[in-house]
């Protein structure tokens, strides 16, 4: 799926949030977003999501025109916390984006736990979120946002509040899902190695306020990823420096 | 809902315990000042007495069909208050305009105390059920309806947002996350409504003087002499009405939803 942002810009009154966007995701592409705290990388994600209209300027997915929120969306918010739905089972959490697709509640279960064991959480089905740790509830996220195979995945900074260990694993996680599926993801972050290690390409934007694209930068990696090896290569650590120095305005 | 943290947590034996010896304490006081002869005897019985007579009435046939009464009103009023104040509580907290709306009405209407309704309804609606009804629901509806908006209000915009984020309407959102979300604090409106209830079902009964129920009896037993024994013995039940119906209802809302933030520490969840 093919997301472009033509010249969008977004405002909260009289605050300028976003200017002058224009980006084109091409399809199966992994972009991170990076910038600092407060610079509309989350105001970005809504827009894209069609949870909040654009004030300027316009995205289309696959070029049509988003105007409510699109077909064949998931998105994994960073706090899962108040995402998950504690009324429900896990299993029931990660079954709720089928409903819209009339299946049986049946052919739910099997579908949620499916996915379940794909993001290592078998055996967990049963339980309520909040009897999991933040790492595995991060994950019943990830499985909710997948189980209706999107096309289109948007994440906010979806492994923010986690300990590194944790989230180094759903990092690779991430990159395995990536790869198979070929999902079109949008992986908002403030953290710049994080960018680097799992993006094929980092945007940087500005800080506030009216924060424009500062930087974007295909990620040229030798190999696949590695927590160890890629982070120790010289183009790692030169494609880090160089978000870093647009991170902070040098 | 937060609730203020003990120093020490007591052990639910120890809480048990101490219950029971708040319990005895109060009941040793009043048998003292029964006995003691301060006051007359039949004005203030011991209360051991009227334990006595209270459980004595457990086997009278017409007392028992007066509790009856008074429950089946308690449960009709309360039935109704719930039926109006979680859907017009959804709609006020949901739309902004109907809220500013009917907001003056409902803020002049909810100071006005119901006992003080009690005359004026009984001439509407005579001295039957129907007035115990329409006086019980009148003031159990309160509670639940602001619970219900405030409830509403709670709700995580983040929880709403991942469920538009995957397609769904409004009315699934009403359904899928504000209802259930706000569900805990309906029960908890419903919980203080069911002790309101009670008090108005007593209080109407008392104050009309017809027809029959726990009210009634307790208002027919002051007038006859040396009364007092039985007119406690029904203010025991009443008490001892409100504790069951309270204890069922939080069992209740503990089984319910186990998720709200001050059960999750009841040592099932891990947390990290």
């Amino acid at each position: 799926m093919t997301l472009r942002l033509d010249s969008l810009g977004q405002r909260y009154g009289d605050q300028r949030v976003l200017h002058d966007i224009t980006l084109t995701v091409p399809d199966g592409q992994l972009l991170c977003v990076v910038g600092p705290s407060g610079c509309g990388k989350s105001t970005l994600l809504r827009t894209v999501a069609g949870l909040q209209p654009a004030r300027e300027g316009t995205v289309t997915v696959d070029g049509t025109p988003v105007t409510g929120v699109p077909d064949q969306l998931a998105v994994v918010f960073q706090d899962y916390g108040r995402s998950l739905f504690p009324w429900l089972t896990v299993r029931d959490n990660v079954a709720l984006p089928l409903r819209r697709r009339g299946l049986a509640r049946a052919e739910r279960r099997a579908e949620a736990e499916r996915i379940l064991e794909r993001v290592g959480l078998d055996g967990a089905g049963r339980r309520h979120p909040w009897q999991l740790s933040g790492g595995m509830q991060q994950r019943v996220a990830i499985a909710r946002a997948l189980v209706c195979r999107p096309s289109l995945l948007l994440m906010d900074e979806p492994f923010g509040s986690l300990d590194a260990q944790t989230r180094e694993d759903l990092e690779d996680l991430l990159l395995e899902v990536h790869r198979t599926d070929g999902t079109t993801i949008v992986f908002v972050t403030h953290d710049i190695d994080e960018s680097v290690y799992v993006g094929d390409r980092v945007v940087v934007l500005s800080p506030a306020p009216a924060s424009r694209i500062v930087l974007d930068l295909p990620v040229e990696l030798p190999g696949g990823r590695d927590q160890i090896a890629t982070r120790g290569l010289p183009e790692f650590v030169a494609l880090r420096a160089e978000v870093g120095r647009a991170v902070r305005g040098s | 809902m937060k609730r203020l943290k003990r120093l020490k947590p007591l052990a639910r034996h120890q809480e048990l315990w101490l219950g029971l010896l708040g319990v005895l304490l109060a009941f040793g006081v009043c048998e003292a000042v029964g006995r003691a002869g301060i006051v007359r005897r039949s004005y203030l019985p011991p209360a051991s007495e009227v334990l006595v007579r209270a459980v004595e009435l457990a086997g009278d046939r017409a007392f028992l069909d007066g509790i009856g009464a008074t429950l089946r009103a308690w449960a009709l009023g309360l039935g109704l208050a719930v039926a109006i104040a979680v859907p017009l509580g959804l709609l006020l907290g949901s739309v902004p305009v109907v809220d500013s709306a009917v907001r003056v009405i409902v803020e002049f209407l909810r100071p006005l105390p119901s006992v003080a309704l009690i005359p004026l309804v009984s001439l509407l609606l005579g001295t039957g059920t129907g007035t115990k009804v329409a006086l019980i629901t009148y003031a159990s509806v309160w509670p639940v309806l602001f619970n219900t908006i405030y409830g509403l209000g709670e709700t995580d915009p983040i929880a709403r947002d991942t469920l538009r984020a995957f397609g769904f309407g409004r009315l699934s959102v009403l359904l899928r996350v504000e209802l259930p979300g706000t569900a805990p604090f309906i029960a908890a409106g419903i919980r203080i409504s069911a002790a309101i209830a009670l008090i108005l079902a007593v209080a109407t009964e008392l104050l009309s003087g017809f027809g029959e129920g726990l009210g009634i009896f307790i208002a027919q037993a002051g007038l006859s002499t040396d009364g007092t024994r039985d007119v406690l013995a029904g203010v025991v039940w009443a008490g001892a009405l409100g504790l069951v119906i309270n204890g069922v209802l939080v069992w209740a809302e503990h089984r319910l939803f186990p998720w709200t933030p001050e059960r999750r520490a009841d040592g099932r969840g891990v947390r990290s």
